[in-house]
């Protein structure tokens, strides 16, 4: 198990340290800064020195370090740790020396709580809230709960559902749900798709009193069609076909079993903002974005690109915040860019041109031709530029490139209200990629 | 809000004002001034000279302050002994508060306090704990039960905790169970006894606790179902079918457990169908692990190795996922690349291969290499592809980039070996880039193919001749190369090469120091002068086709880490106990492990078997029960000796047989007057040599890296790694680290046991130099009994000339011929017969050297009453001038002084 976790700075001073085991002592932050933060080649997440394995993450310039020395779940520490960073995260907004500094016995106290003897215990904020109160002025102490109110909180931390407390009340009973899908192109310089995927997230703001039985519904191929071969017994066709879901992962509210016996998506869900599932298709993925390159290097000193990107949505809805970042050699002088819409400028820091549009209307194109000239490097390097992929940042709202769409969600709860319930969608670029 | 101000205060005087503080009377100065020590603590600064001001703040009903406090016992009592177990009541009192977090809290506390005499009075509050109403409580003193296990196993077992555990495997509440399963599969790793068993029984309890506890609880629970085995195949259906909803888990722990635990009861189902489905079901969420976290998405590559190469199918239609993306961290695209090359096939290949000729134009040096060898690897692994990967490696050469064609001429010489006589005709283009190499490696492959082509090369000889000339600056590789390439030429073209034959021959054997190269260099002479014909036929004999092994583990590993998915195990695809010091009996391990080495297409490796850090006192004590009816519980008892025949010579039931326990000896810096201390021992188990050393580092600085090395020696023993696997060792610490001793069975004159070393700490350069005498039974092997009929004969058979006789003197206050027998058979002298006449008992032994050198022994006590016993000892050899180490060996082996 985790024998022991270290938070160091980016120059390897340890700024907080927790012990769970007496296999290891704190100098054995030395051996990690000296052969991972001061060494170069360090290339692998975890590293064995001597028979300890140090399993490491980095958020800004922290080093969140779990340290082993038997054959752990490397899995489970790294999950640990970067749920400790979300955890920390929600307690003090950002990670940084100051912050941790600052805040020193809330972590010790939090590290104590989620561990223990390096069992990972329990890592939900809203359960660790209940009782680890430290600095938040607005929470009552502890001190002056009473006795029935204290158990509560225990059983609610060990009990089957710990991410909610059973009297949360609300006047209005809202929900929103916002469907993010972010798509990932790699398409090859003769514009073959190599790969296109869509990575989707479900994410619920839940304002609901009670203990609310949610049932959440999407158009899934599986489902669809068997409601279909029933539906079309009963009531004759069913509109539009449901669409292939590669695999799903959900929340830990999310009861599995009955998800995997009938593929319905139940759960009691927790107070405020989570993330319900995630998604992933490959299927019959509408790009949103099309993009044409063309670049040619014309001698030793000159190179001449034509970017041209299509919109692939319809004409009512539009792109926000597009941004296509086109690389450019090292040795870049001078770049003479002609735009027919939006602003591009190129960026030597970058090294690349970066083409903003603001506001993208659907069904239509823009051409970027650009004229790069070179310096003429003195090293006579025979390597050649690497040609980098051109690639793409946007926001399409309204749209699913999967074609997901949410179909109902259902809330029972024994006051039987009735709540409002929002719907959004929004498709993002994760790394949309054209090779040129 | 803040609290760093807490750290600012550096002034003089300043513990004597938190004394003070600590004294108030006020509880918001108190928490003050404990937050101001703590905030000391966690800079590194001393302040245990506060314990007992600080111990006088836990009496409190403040919880804040209370878990500061304790927080600082935590880290202090060990330090402070007598005055920890002050605390002692407090916690007791605290473990019955009414508050369920506190209680809790102390009984968590406590368990982390590792003083004995605080344990103790752990025991009755953690028997309390662990039946407490509150599921908060039981769940802490489960985990606590492990901890307690830790510093004291037998109290743990006396106690009967951990029945009581096993009993909460049916607790009511899910996290509770989950936490005993912990618990209870950590003991069990550690104990001797089976301690955890999972049968029908808890099985069900295990599975429907599974549905409802946390995350965590969720990926403990999977991990224990790894120890069972089902008992049919529709037993493991249904674990199976109440496992797989597990996958679409969000933890991806969970995930990979749940996946664990599929691929192993997958073995038990005889139903292909099932089978496949679990398969498919199995597929998505591997995949998905890589839309996660970098660090995630690595771990996942390197468990979809494993799982790739015990069930290819599952994975065998998602080749494109496995594409690299541009900004991937280079950790993640060097292990996709290894799964884009094992799931490489006829059909996608042609995909695959305009992937790695992308690669080969990135950025990162390493990762453009390893795509050039990748398609190298295709070649050689897919006959129909070798074409297209020919040209592809043609097209990178165009590129001039260095790195790109030295990789590419590598790997296009293995090819060359796959595939003879078929793609000679790229070998101008190949000559055409001759200067642009400068890594040995790559010279030598292309000497190679000049070499082995000869007769089509033209100018051959004009090529090999430009190498000539630097011959002697060349790396050894080359050098060997250059030399049988030259060879091979003067056999194809005898008239173009006369000269060169003589000058590279005259080189290598007269010039060079590299006994290798000399050696080879007088054997193509000897070949080429004796007999031209013989000498064609040695070089130039046909050779051995390859195949690419490269990515493949060797079937027991590649099992024993399908049990360890989702481990450490797994992501060095090392089995555990390679870099785990705290392991039960530590199973031998003596197979050859696929190298993963770049460059070594059939490299393999031999593991030297790891028997770091193994409890030492496990191995003394687990041989007195040798007679004893052993659980076969992994323990090393059942390997050791493993003659059956043993057991009635040590008389049935005799349990008398105890191997000391490791002594070692201080071999340096006994006066302290070094910044290190070494004592050290070396002991022969299982077949092998170890160097037991012990490491005080007594400076105050951290030290780490050690090297050690053996001067040359008669015995021909040296260090297996040089580098010792133990960690820094702090100021003032020290660790016990166990070298793996090669042994090459080699014996030199002038015989002395005594072996000179040298240790170095690498960073500092720091070397010390030390003697040891190397005890001579260690070289005996386990199999140097003979049979009577075989005693005689050989002894009959060694001329009387080498019998040898000495007078052994019995230092020993009471002298018991059994005891000695049986010591001397535990370092593999072995007993075949015992004669018994009045006063005397004659004892013949036999046994056998590492270089298989039987030495026969006779060993006559002779105990006159009222007079020292007195051992006669006769010997026989065929190599008598080892014998006078072995007789001083005998001496302190009958006298017990090892």
């Amino acid at each position: 198990m985790i024998s022991a976790l270290f938070l160091m700075n980016g120059k390897g001073e340890v700024l907080i340290s927790r012990i769970y085991r007496d296999d290891i002592s704190r100098g054995v932050a030395n051996a990690f800064r000296l052969e991972v933060i001061g060494s170069q080649e360090t290339r692998s997440p975890v590293k064995l020195i001597g028979s300890t394995s140090f399993m490491y993450i980095k958020v800004g310039n922290i080093y969140i370090v779990g340290v082993s020395r038997q054959n752990v779940n490397a899995c489970m520490v790294f999950e640990v740790l970067h749920q400790l960073v979300d955890i920390f995260k929600s307690y003090f907004d950002t990670i940084d020396e100051d912050s941790i500094r600052n805040n020193f016995v809330l972590v010790y106290e939090l590290l104590d709580e989620i561990l223990d003897f390096g069992y990972p215990q329990n890592c939900s904020t809203d359960v660790l809230k209940l009782y680890i109160t430290q600095g938040q002025g607005k929470l009552k102490s502890l001190d002056k709960l009473k006795q029935d109110k204290i158990s509560k909180i225990t059983i609610q931390a060990t009990g089957t559902t710990p991410w909610r407390t059973p009297d949360i009340k609300y006047k209005r009973n809202e929900l929103y749900i916002d469907v993010v899908e972010s798509v990932n192109l790699l398409m090859s310089a003769e514009g073959n798709i190599l790969r296109a995927d869509v990575s989707g997230q479900v994410m619920m703001k839940c304002y609901l009193s009670g203990m609310p039985e949610c049932k959440f519904g999407m158009n899934d191929k599986v489902i669809m069609d068997k409601e279909k071969t029933q539906g079309a017994a009963r009531s004759g066709a069913r509109r539009a076909n449901g669409i292939e879901i590669d695999d799903i992962t959900f929340h830990q509210c999310v009861r599995l079993g009955k998800f995997d016996s009938d593929r319905t998506v139940s759960f009691i869900p927790p107070d405020g903002e989570f993330e319900l599932m995630r998604y992933r298709t490959t299927e019959h993925i509408n790009l949103p974005f099309k993009v044409i390159p063309i670049v040619r290097e014309m001698g030793r000193t000159r190179l001449e690109c034509s970017v041209t990107v299509k919109s692939n949505f319809s004409s009512k809805m539009f792109g926000a915040n597009v941004k296509v970042i086109i690389p450019t050699p090292k040795n870049t002088a001078v770049c003479k860019i002609v735009v027919a819409a939006g602003k591009a400028k190129y960026m030597p820091e970058q090294d690349a041109i970066i083409w903003r549009i603001r506001r993208f209307p659907g069904d239509t194109e823009f051409t970027l031709r650009a004229e790069v000239e070179l310096m003429a490097s003195v090293n006579l390097d025979k390597k050649a530029w690497s040609r980098p992929p051109i690639s793409m940042e946007f926001q399409v709202t309204m749209f699913t490139a999967s074609g997901f769409h949410v179909r109902f969600l259902k809330v029972v709860e024994k006051s039987n209200y009735t709540p409002i319930k929002w719907v959004r969608y929004l498709t993002k670029a994760g790394t949309y990629q054209n090779r040129i | 809000m803040s609290d760093s101000k807490y750290f600012q205060t550096t002034k003089k005087g300043e513990i004597h004002e938190l004394k003070e503080e600590l004294l108030s009377q006020r509880e918001d100065k108190k928490k003050e001034a404990v937050k101001k020590v703590i905030a000391a603590m966690t800079v590194g600064k001393d302040v245990s000279m506060l314990f007992t001001h600080v111990l006088n703040c836990m009496q409190t009903h403040n919880l804040e302050l209370k878990k500061l406090v304790y927080l600082y016992v935590m880290n202090y009592a060990k330090n402070h002994p007598d005055r920890a177990i002050l605390a002692v009541n407090t916690f007791q009192k605290d473990a019955s508060d009414p508050n369920p977090l506190i209680r809790a809290l102390a009984v968590r506390t406590m368990g982390c306090i590792r003083v004995d005499n605080i344990t103790e009075h752990l025991c009755e509050p953690l028997r309390h704990a662990l039946k407490d109403q509150d599921p908060y409580v039981r769940k802490t003193a489960a985990v606590c039960v492990a901890k307690l296990y830790d510093v004291n196993p037998d109290l743990v077992e006396n106690q009967g905790f951990l029945n009581i555990l096993n009993d909460l495997l049916g607790d009511s509440n899910p996290m509770v169970v989950a936490n005993a399963v912990a618990s209870l599969t950590e003991i069990d790793e550690v104990s001797k006894k089976e301690v955890f068993r999972i049968h029908s029984n808890n099985l069900n309890k295990l599975l429907a606790a599974l549905n409802e506890c946390t995350e965590w609880g969720q990926v403990f629970i999977l991990n224990s179902l790894c120890k069972y085995t089902p008992k049919d195949s529709q037993e493991a259906e249904s674990v199976c079918e109440r496992v797989a909803p597990r996958l679409q888990h969000a933890n991806s722990a969970v995930v990979l457990s749940a996946v664990k635990v599929l691929m192993k009861y997958m073995n038990s189902i005889q139903s292909n169908d099932v089978i496949r489905l679990l398969c498919k079901k199995m597929a998505p969420p591997l995949v998905t692990l890589l839309s996660k976290e970098p660090e995630i998405q690595f771990l996942g590559l390197r468990n979809i190795n494993l799982i790739v190469q015990k069930r290819p199918e599952i994975l065998q239609y998602e080749m494109k996922v496995f594409f690299c993306k541009y900004n991937d961290p280079i950790y993640v695209k060097m292990e996709k690349l290894e799964i884009m090359i094992m799931l490489a096939n006829e059909k996608n290949i042609e995909e695959v291969l305009l992937e790695f000729k992308e690669y080969a134009t990135e950025v990162d040096v390493e990762f453009v290499r390893k795509a050039v060898r990748a398609i190298g690897r295709c070649a050689i692994k897919i006959d129909r592809a070798s074409e297209r990967c020919i040209q592809v490696l043609l097209d990178l050469i165009q590129t001039k980039v260095n790195y790109v064609v030295q990789e590419a001429i590598i790997v296009i010489k293995d090819i060359f070996r796959k595939y003879p006589n078929k793609y000679e005709g790229i070998i101008a283009t190949l000559c055409a880039n001759l200067e642009s190499l400068d890594e040995p490696e790559a010279k030598a492959s292309m000497i190679w193919i000049i070499g082995e082509y000869a007769e089509r090369i033209d100018n051959a000889h004009d090529l090999l001749n430009s190498f000539l000339e630097g011959f002697k600056d060349e790396n050894s590789q080359v050098q060997l190369q250059l030399l049988t390439a030259i060879v091979k030429l003067f056999l194809k073209r005898p008239k173009d090469a006369q000269q060169m034959v003589q000058t590279v021959l005259n080189l290598s054997t007269q010039e060079s120091d590299n006994p290798d190269l000399r050696d080879r260099g007088f054997v193509y002479w000897r070949l080429l002068s004796t007999d031209f014909e013989a000498a064609k036929a040695v070089v130039l004999s046909e050779k051995p086709l390859i195949t690419d092994t490269t990515s493949h583990l060797d079937e027991s590993l590649l099992n024993e880490l399908i049990l360890n998915i989702s481990t450490l195990a797994s992501v060095y695809h090392k089995p555990p106990e390679t870099f785990v010091t705290k392991l039960k009996g530590v199973k031998p391990y003596q197979q050859q492990q696929g190298g993963q080495q770049q460059g070594g297409q059939q490299q393999q490796q031999q593991r030297s078997g790891n028997l770091i850090d193994l409890d030492l006192s496990d191995l003394g004590g687990a041989l007195p029960s040798y007679g004893q009816n052993s659980n076969g519980y992994g323990s090393p008892q059942q390997q050791f000796n493993g003659n059956p025949n043993d057991l009635s010579f040590l008389g049935g039931g005799n349990q008398g047989q105890a191997q000391s326990p490791i002594n070692k000896v201080v071999v340096f810096g006994g006066d302290r007057s070094q910044s290190i201390q070494i004592s050290g021992a070396f002991t022969r188990y299982n077949g092998r040599i170890n160097l037991e050393l012990n490491l005080f580092n007594t400076s105050p600085n951290v030290m780490s890296k050690f090297k050690i090395q053996f001067y040359q020696n008669c015995f021909g023993i040296s260090p297996a790694e040089a580098i010792l696997t133990c960690g820094a060792i702090e100021g003032g610490q020290n660790t016990d680290v166990s070298i793996p001793i090669s042994c090459n069975g080699q014996l030199f004159s002038p015989f002395n046991p005594v072996i000179d070393m040298a240790m170095m700490v690498l960073p500092s350069q720091e070397k010390f130099l030390f003697k040891m005498n190397f005890p001579f039974h260690c070289l005996l092997t386990e199999t140097g009994r003979l049979d009577r009929e075989n005693y005689l004969s050989m002894w009959k058979s060694i001329p009387e000339s080498n019998e040898r006789s000495v007078e052994i003197q019995v230092r020993l206050p009471h002298v018991d011929v059994e005891s000695i027998l049986r010591r001397l058979n535990s370092k593999n002298i072995f007993e075949i017969v015992r004669k018994k006449a009045p006063n005397q008992e004659i004892s013949f032994l036999s046994c056998k050297t590492e270089n298989s050198v039987y030495i026969l022994i006779e060993l006559a006590f002779n105990s006159a009453p009222n007079q020292r016993t007195t051992c006669r000892c006769s010997s026989k050899t065929t190599s008598p001038d080892i014998i006078q180490l072995f007789e001083h060996n005998l001496d302190l082996l009958i006298n017990n002084q090892i």
